[in-house]
C-alpha cells in the first residue's frame, strides 16, 4: 500500500514541480510507514526516472506508449487509476498543475477518494483524522482541510515544498501497462502549440519572476522587463490592466483572476498593488516593489522597495547583476 | 443544443478576507456576493454559441441558498434562458459536482460549462469530477471553444502552451480567458429576467469528503525596506547577500 506519485516528464526530464511532488509523496509515505511509487506520464527517460531516488522514490512505473507522450485526460487517468490498483495505494500525491488538477478530479470520482487541491505543507495525521493547509481565497487566506475516507488525492502547489536531494539513490525503474485502447485517446489532442518563452522560463514553474504594470507605458517598454529577467534568469510577467489591453499574452497576468504565483523572489515593476494582483503573489518569499508613487499599496506588501522611475531603476539593476556577474 | 453553465456566486474581487473569531468561516458581513468571474465567460460563450446557431437554450445551475438568487437572476439578464437553484449551501466540490450531475443528468444537456475554478475556493476540481460522473470527456481549463455541429474545437491551456482537443457533445469544459469578453446586463436584460423560470430544486443526500477545519490569514510581511533609487545596484547586493534569491 505504497504512496503514489504522479510525476510529470517533458523532453525527457522530470519537470520541476514533479520534484517537489515526489519528495511531498516520499516524506508522506514515511509518516504512514510505507515506500513511495512513482508513476511517470509524458516523455522520460529511464536515467531521469531512476534519479527520483534522491527525492526519496523506491520505484517508477513508467508505460513507454508512444501516444502517453501528450496529455489526454482519459488515458492518464486509466494509467494512474490502474497503478493505484496495483500498489494499493491510499494517498495519492499529484501536482497542482492543469494536467495534475484534470487527472486529479477524474481518479477521486473514479477511486471514491477525497481531494484537496492547492496543497501548501505536509499532512498533520495526529488522532485519525489527515488534515493539509491548502491555499483558499485565490491567495489571500489559507484553509485547514480534512480528507475522509480511506483514499485521499492531494495535489501539491508549485513552490511550496522543497525538493530533496539524496545524492546517489536511484530508484528502480519498471515498465508497466495499463492496457490502453484506442477509446482512451479519445479526447487526444490535435495539436500542442507551445508558446515562445523570454528566456526559456516558464511562468508557472519559475522561481524568479520580473512583471510589469501600467507604470511600463507601453509595450514597446517590456524590453527593460526582459533585460532584468534575462540577467537574473527570471519568467516575466504582468498585471491584469497590461494583459487586458494586449500589451502582453494573458498567460502572463498574474493575480486574482490570471494565475497565481509563489516564487522565491516577485519583482513588480510599475504596478500600485491591487488587492486583486497582491492575491496572486503574496505567497511569494521575496516581493520587491518599484514604484514612483511613494502611497502605492504594493509597497505594504514589499520585502524591499525602491520609491523611482522604472525607465531609470530597471537598466540600473540589470547593470549590477552583470558588474556582479 | 442545450446548453448548461453552472455558476458559482462569490465574494466581490476586491473584497477584503475575514474570518468568523472561531475562524471556522468565512465572514459574510458587509460583503457583496458576485458571479464568480471565471463563470462569466462560460455564460456568455455559451449565449454567443447559441445565438450562432439561431436557436437552443441556455440554462444556468447554482448550488446554494436562496441568497445566491440575486446572481441567478443577474445571469438571466445578460442572457440565459431559464435558471435551476439546487437548494443546498454548497458543503464541498464533491457535492457540488454530485448535484450537478443530477440536474445534468435530468436535463439532457450537450454542453455543460463552467469556470476554471471559484475564487473563494479555488478547487479547480468540480469539471473533472461532473466530467467523470456522466462518464463524459471534460477540457480544462479552456481558452477558446468553437462549435460546428456535434463537433467542438476547444483550446486547452497547458504549462508554457495550448493544445487543440477536439470532442463531441456531450462533454464538460471550464472556461477561462481570452474565450470572450464577458458580457454585463443591458436594462432590456434586467426587464426579461424577471419573468424567466428559475426552478428551485432540493439536493440528493450526497455526502462531501472534505471538511474545513480552519481557516488562516497569510503571515504579515515585516515591512518594506527602502532603497534610494539613485542607489538602485544596491538591491541587487541585498537579494544576493541578504535574501539569498539571486
Amino acid at each position: 500500500m505504497s504512496v503514489l506519485v504522479v510525476v510529470e516528464c517533458d523532453g525527457g526530464e522530470v519537470k520541476k514541480s514533479s520534484l517537489e511532488v515526489a519528495s511531498y509523496g516520499s516524506q508522506v509515505a514515511q509518516m504512514l510507514g510505507t515506500t513511495a511509487t512513482a508513476v511517470a506520464v509524458g516523455e522520460a527517460t529511464e536515467a531521469s526516472l531512476a534519479k527520483l531516488g534522491e527525492q526519496g522514490i523506491s520505484k517508477v512505473l513508467y508505460d513507454a506508449e508512444p501516444r502517453l507522450k501528450d496529455f489526454v485526460n482519459g488515458a492518464y487517468t486509466k494509467l494512474i487509476a490502474a497503478a493505484a490498483q496495483k500498489e494499493d495505494s491510499k494517498v495519492i500525491v499529484l501536482a497542482n498543475s492543469n494536467i495534475g488538477a484534470s487527472v486529479g478530479s477524474r481518479l477521486s470520482v473514479r477511486l471514491q477518494a477525497s481531494l484537496a487541491t492547492n496543497v501548501v505543507e505536509l499532512p498533520k495525521t495526529d488522532g485519525g483524522s489527515f488534515t493539509v493547509k491548502r491555499g483558499a481565497f485565490s491567495g489571500k487566506a489559507f484553509a485547514d482541510v480534512t480528507l475522509e475516507g480511506e483514499r485521499k488525492i492531494i495535489a501539491v502547489k508549485k513552490n511550496s515544498i522543497e525538493a530533496l536531494h539524496e545524492a546517489g539513490k536511484t530508484a528502480q525503474v519498471e515498465s508497466f501497462s495499463a492496457q490502453l485502447s484506442d477509446a482512451d485517446f479519445a479526447d487526444a489532442p490535435k495539436q500542442v502549440v507551445m508558446q515562445d518563452q523570454a528566456g526559456g522560463i516558464l511562468l508557472p514553474e519559475a522561481d524568479k519572476v520580473v512583471s510589469g504594470g501600467r507604470g511600463m507605458k507601453g509595450p514597446e517598454n517590456w524590453n527593460l522587463i526582459e533585460d532584468l529577467a534575462k540577467a537574473i534568469g527570471a519568467a516575466t510577467a504582468c498585471s491584469k490592466p497590461v494583459s487586458d489591453v494586449d500589451w502582453r499574452p494573458h498567460h502572463e497576468h498574474v493575480g486574482q483572476t490570471g494565475i497565481t504565483v509563489s516564487p522565491n523572489l516577485y519583482i513588480a515593476c510599475g504596478i500600485s498593488g491591487a488587492i486583486q494582483h497582491l492575491a496572486g503573489v503574496n505567497s511569494s518569499k521575496v516581493i520587491v516593489v518599484i514604484n514612483k508613487d511613494p502611497e502605492a499599496p504594493f509597497f505594504k506588501a514589499a520585502d524591499y522597495g525602491i520609491v523611482g522611475d522604472v525607465f531609470d531603476v530597471l537598466p540600473k539593476l540589470t547593470q549590477a547583476v552583470k558588474e556582479l556577474g | 443544443m442545450k446548453f448548461l453553465v453552472c455558476i458559482s456566486n462569490v465574494p466581490d474581487t476586491t473584497t477584503k478576507i475575514t474570518f468568523t473569531p472561531d475562524n471556522k468561516e468565512f465572514n459574510k458581513a458587509g460583503v457583496q456576493f458576485v458571479i464568480n468571474p471565471w463563470d462569466e465567460y462560460a455564460l456568455t460563450r455559451a449565449i454567443e454559441l447559441k445565438e450562432a446557431q439561431g436557436g437552443g437554450t441556455v440554462t444556468v445551475l447554482n448550488v446554494g441558498e436562496a441568497d445566491t438568487e440575486p446572481n441567478i437572476r443577474k445571469a438571466l439578464a445578460i442572457g440565459a434562458d431559464d435558471a435551476i437553484r439546487v437548494n443546498a449551501a454548497p458543503k464541498d466540490a464533491f457535492f457540488v459536482a454530485q448535484q450537478i450531475a443530477n440536474v445534468a443528468k435530468e436535463g439532457g444537456y450537450d454542453v455543460i460549462l463552467m469556470g476554471k475554478e471559484s475564487i473563494d475556493y479555488n478547487g479547480f476540481q468540480v469539471h473533472g469530477m461532473v466530467g467523470e460522473l456522466l462518464g463524459i470527456p471534460t477540457v480544462a481549463p479552456a481558452m477558446k471553444l468553437d462549435m460546428s455541429g456535434i463537433t467542438a474545437t476547444l483550446e486547452r491551456e497547458i504549462e508554457g502552451g495550448k493544445e487543440i482537443v477536439e470532442v463531441n457533445t456531450p462533454f464538460v469544459a471550464s472556461c477561462q480567458q481570452p474565450m470572450c469578453e464577458p458580457r454585463i446586463p443591458n436594462m432590456r436584460g434586467i426587464m426579461t429576467a424577471r419573468t424567466k423560470p428559475l426552478k428551485v430544486v432540493e439536493p440528493t443526500a450526497d455526502a462531501a469528503r472534505t471538511a474545513v477545519s480552519e481557516y488562516a490569514l497569510p503571515p504579515k510581511k515585516q515591512g518594506v525596506k527602502l532603497i534610494p533609487a539613485e542607489n538602485a545596484g544596491e538591491l541587487i547586493k541585498l537579494l544576493r547577500n541578504e535574501a539569498k534569491v539571486i
